[in-house]
């Protein structure tokens, strides 16, 4: 996209006015988007985003411009204008020598442009087929798809350079059931940092599908969940957000660096239960949060958060571990080049215990087993989440009975670690956007079956 | 002609015999800056531009788009948006809009001194905002943003079927969180304004609903669970109003993924309860003289006094249903095609202020915040669960502070119970209006 020697002169032009750091993030990003509904494949739908953002660091102040002009005269242009927050004046440009650049890529077995669009559409076709099939009282389907294949080159004036060609590709499926209660609605997500060879196997496609619709059936006979307090059993797999809810945006630097988190000052502290190691990885290959550099430039890694309850580490970006002397976790993401990046999660997932699953559940008299968690929202400077179940059953007797209709979980982070009893021995991930502060990046979360011993409900029995 | 009426007549003008072709083309510059301890600690200036194109080819359309104006890119686009649409399943509704006779407003939307204002004023506003909401309390202890933003932003489009539309307008907020503590509890409250541009923002105003919004908060619990009358503020019920947005779409209806298809000319909502979207309202963030397709905008009235009127409709959706394009269409920017969606929704102001909406209550919760709408309220079946904080009311009046509870109903319920609208209608960043709104009874889980 941009060789070195224009790199150079670019972050040599940033820092002309003055500065301490200055940085080069270019983006190359081709993406394929299609969607069926109502029994129709509806549009095809192709992108290309190319550009650069380029930010200068001056004590404090960040400054930031970007160009979808990749000309020496655009990235110049966009090099000045982020050099304004440089007033002090630095007497001319300054030499920046960058060192070898490392590459990395996506290995991906078919990625976007080796699969022919007929292929691409005919998967929401199967999709929608499996899903219909799966009952009478389905009576709507969409799906999507989407692949991204996302090229980025960072450089900055520590004389980094490195950069990765990313693929990324994702099956959506939705479906919506009708019977005597109403409309009730259902989904599934299959999502991978791979090329479509990760989604089309092993019957996944069809079984996206089948689990969208049987949700959406299961909820037809559900009845009103109870509001209150009660013991939680999350299957695990889709758990993993209140984890990355109610603890990993805790635990992001710069709400730290704010003293915005309830987790300010307490590293080596008892935070949660001892049955709780949590653990931020961008390394995990294929996972929908996998960076193999982030898009500050460094390797994603494996960061122990919170080990045996114990809190160990934060997660940290570039800027915010310069500040304190500190080497980046590999947790400085941003949406696209015309983004400044920050500090965010990866992969985010609780390390599996010795209980069995279904034990757990056994000994758990009255209570409610989520099978399925949609999204959640925290509050970092207070803790509190919430979040919704879109798969719930009631729990009676040590046995899953009743399925329950849509609500809310709402607690407190510090409290809900604090109140894991039982951890499972079996394991899974799953697939989501993150969004902060207006921008969204694809993370990973998981988690082992667990309970939680009180959580509040948010439902509306009684009525 | 502006350069991107230029742009957008350009791709239509290769259009090929038999294939309807549609050029939207946005241009936008933004100025952000946020302060933070006395100081700037980002400066960003942003420009961008692209261009999304649709070709229907018979019965199929499909859609490319590229973030730029460089003519090969966008040459290159038109013929992948070609490419796509044969992939497309035939449908006889799709179609691009054609001009319907109805005159676009007069609106004049565009400030120049947003690019003619120096950037140290803007740092100025900035830096004051942050400044004043530490004074605005001495239990204020940190102010964590504080953020003016501005936008100028042009569009125009052009299609084979005889649209031809541009518009402009210019936009800033001015935003600010303050963080309140106390005895080791911290409690946060956010303040924003918007406008057109800079002089009708206030750094006091703002301040002091951060710093109000925060500290009122301090002390808050958990309340015990019960069925109680809610009061939603102003920003709260700008957010009901976008779902239920959702769910007035033409498109949802005719996918019977609505709560209130087939119910026209029912009574959905209480009779104090008239639901407009009108982007015409030149004080409307978003006001418009044309949708995403090119037509003109205009006012609709989709719930009077509780009844059911109509639906939102773009082209695809109005021709499925038989009916007339509301203009309706709303888009993403120059990366997605169009989509049925609102403006500048808006109830119709009572003639009650807040505070005697509130003494209308004996008990309830008056809620500021709301937290999990996404994942808690689903538009087809009506199911609503979410979390709440904010004040008790108690005979009248407010009471203690309430954190971590979820109020839950059914979108269906709240509509019919809705008592009393207030007179205190604003204009919200969301683009929509609000005011304070008295539901009689919801299920609050707490402890």
């Amino acid at each position: 996209m941009i060789d070195t020697a224009l790199a150079e002169r670019t972050l040599g032009e940033a820092l002309s006015s003055g500065g301490d750091f200055a940085e080069v993030f270019a983006e190359d990003r081709q993406s394929t988007s299609a969607s069926l509904d109502d029994g129709r494949i509806e549009e095809l739908g192709s992108g290309r985003d190319r550009g650069a953002g380029i930010r200068v660091v001056v004590g404090d102040t960040t400054g930031f411009a970007h160009t979808s002009d990749l000309s020496e005269t655009g990235l110049l242009a966009a090099a000045r204008a982020a050099s304004a927050v440089a007033r002090e004046g630095g007497g001319g440009t300054r030499r920046v020598a960058l060192g070898a650049r490392r590459d990395h890529r996506t290995e991906a077995g078919q990625p976007p442009e080796s699969v022919s669009k007929t292929t691409k559409v005919s998967l929401l076709r199967r999709a929608e087929a499996a899903a219909r099939a799966t009952g009478a009282s389905v009576v709507q389907v969409s799906a999507g798809y989407g692949d991204v294949r996302r090229r980025i080159l960072v450089a900055n004036s520590d004389g980094l350079l490195a950069t990765d060609d990313q693929v990324r590709t994702r099956l959506m499926v939705s479906a919506v059931a009708k019977g005597d209660a109403g409309l009730q609605t259902g989904y599934e997500v299959v999502a991978h940092t791979a090329g479509l060879e990760e989604i089309d196997t092993d019957g996944r496609v069809e079984r996206a599908g089948e689990e969208a619709a049987r949700r959406a059936l299961v909820k037809l006979s559900a009845r009103p969940a109870p509001s209150g307090v009660f013991p939680v059993v999350l299957k695990g797999g889709s758990g993993g957000v209140l984890f990355h809810e109610a603890c990993g945006h805790g635990l992001e630097a710069d709400h730290i660096a704010k003293a915005m988190s309830v987790y300010t000052g307490k590293v080596g502290e008892q935070v949660a239960s001892p049955l709780v190691t949590l653990v931020d990885d961008g390394s995990v290959v294929n996972e929908w949060g996998y960076v193999a550099i982030d898009d500050e430039g460094h390797a994603g890694t494996r960061n122990v958060l919170i080990e045996d309850g114990v809190l160990t580490e934060y997660m940290w970006d570039f800027l915010r571990a310069r500040k304190e002397g500190r080497a980046s976790s590999g947790n400085g993401r941003r949406q696209s080049y015309a983004h400044l990046p920050m500090v965010r999660m990866t992969n985010t997932f609780l390390l599996p215990g010795r209980e069995d699953p279904d034990e757990i559940v056994a000994q758990t008299p009255r209570g409610i087993y989520v099978a399925q968690l949609g999204g959640g929202q925290v509050n970092t400077a207070t803790g509190d989440f919430v979040f919704g179940m879109t798969e719930a059953y009631l729990i009676e007797d040590g046995r899953i009975t009743e399925p329950l209709r849509g609500a809310n979980l709402i607690g407190n982070g510090p409290e809900v670690l604090g109140r894991v009893d039982a951890v499972a021995n079996d394991f899974d991930m799953t697939p989501g956007t993150c969004g902060k502060d207006g921008q969204a990046v694809p993370v990973g979360c998981g988690q082992p079956t667990l309970r939680l011993s009180a959580v509040t409900v948010g439902g509306t029995a009684g009525d | 002609m502006t350069e991107l009426q230029a742009v957008a007549e350009s791709v239509i003008g290769r259009a090929g015999d038999g294939e309807q072709v549609e050029a939207y083309v946005s241009w936008s510059r933004e100025t952000s800056i946020r302060a933070y301890e006395s100081k700037v600690e980002q400066l960003s200036f942003s420009e961008s531009a692209g261009v999304g194109i649709r070709v229907v080819q018979g019965e199929r359309a499909g859609f490319a788009y590229v973030a730029s104006l460089d003519p090969d890119m966008v040459e290159k686009t038109l013929q992948e948006a070609r490419d796509n649409a044969s992939f497309a399943t035939a449908d006889p509704f799709v179609g691009l809009a054609k001009p319907d006779g109805v005159a676009p407003p007069d609106l004049d939307l565009w400030r120049e001194s947003v690019s003619s204002t120096p950037t140290s004023d803007k740092v100025d506003l900035a830096l004051a905002v942050e400044a004043a909401t530490r004074a605005a309390d001495r239990r204020v202890v940190s102010v964590p943003a504080a953020d003016y933003d501005d936008v100028e932003y042009e569009v125009a489009l052009a299609s084979t079927t005889g649209i031809s539309a541009a518009t402009r307008r210019t936009g800033c907020w001015l935003s600010v969180q303050a963080a309140a503590g106390h005895e080791g509890e911290t409690q946060t409250g956010y303040g924003v304004e918007t406008g057109r541009s800079m002089e009708q923002l206030s750094a006091e105003r703002v301040a002091a609903e951060a710093a109000d919004r925060a500290v009122r908060l301090l002390g808050a619990k958990k309340a015990p669970s019960a069925r109680m009358a809610v009061v939603f503020d102003p920003k709260v019920t700008g957010t009901l109003i976008a779902l239920l947005g959702s769910a007035l779409s033409g498109e949802a209806v005719e996918k019977g993924r609505s709560l209130f298809a087939g119910r026209i000319g029912e009574q959905v909502a209480s009779e104090v309860l008239t639901l407009v979207d009108d982007p015409t309202d030149p004080a409307a963030p978003a006001a418009s003289r044309f949708d995403a397709e090119g037509l003109a905008c205009r006012r609709n009235v989709f719930i009077s006094g509780g009844r059911l009127e109509s639906f939102a409709y773009d082209t695809y959706s109005a021709r499925r249903a038989g009916v007339a394009s509301t203009a309706s269409a709303v888009r993403a920017g120059f990366r997605s095609g169009p989509a049925v969606g609102m403006r500048s929704m808006s109830l119709l102001a009572g003639r009650s202020s807040a505070e005697e909406v509130i003494r209308g209550v004996d008990l309830g919760m008056l809620v500021q915040s709301v937290s999990g709408i996404h994942s808690g309220v689903n538009p087809v079946s009506g199911d609503f669960s979410v979390g709440a904080e904010g004040l008790m009311i108690r005979d009248g009046q407010l009471a203690e502070p309430v954190r971590e509870v979820t109020i839950a109903s059914t979108l269906q319920r709240m509509l019919s119970q809705v008592t009393a609208v207030g007179a205190d209608l604003c204009w919200l960043p969301s683009g929509h209006a609000g005011a304070t709104i008295a539901v009689s009874e919801m299920s609050l889980s707490g402890r």
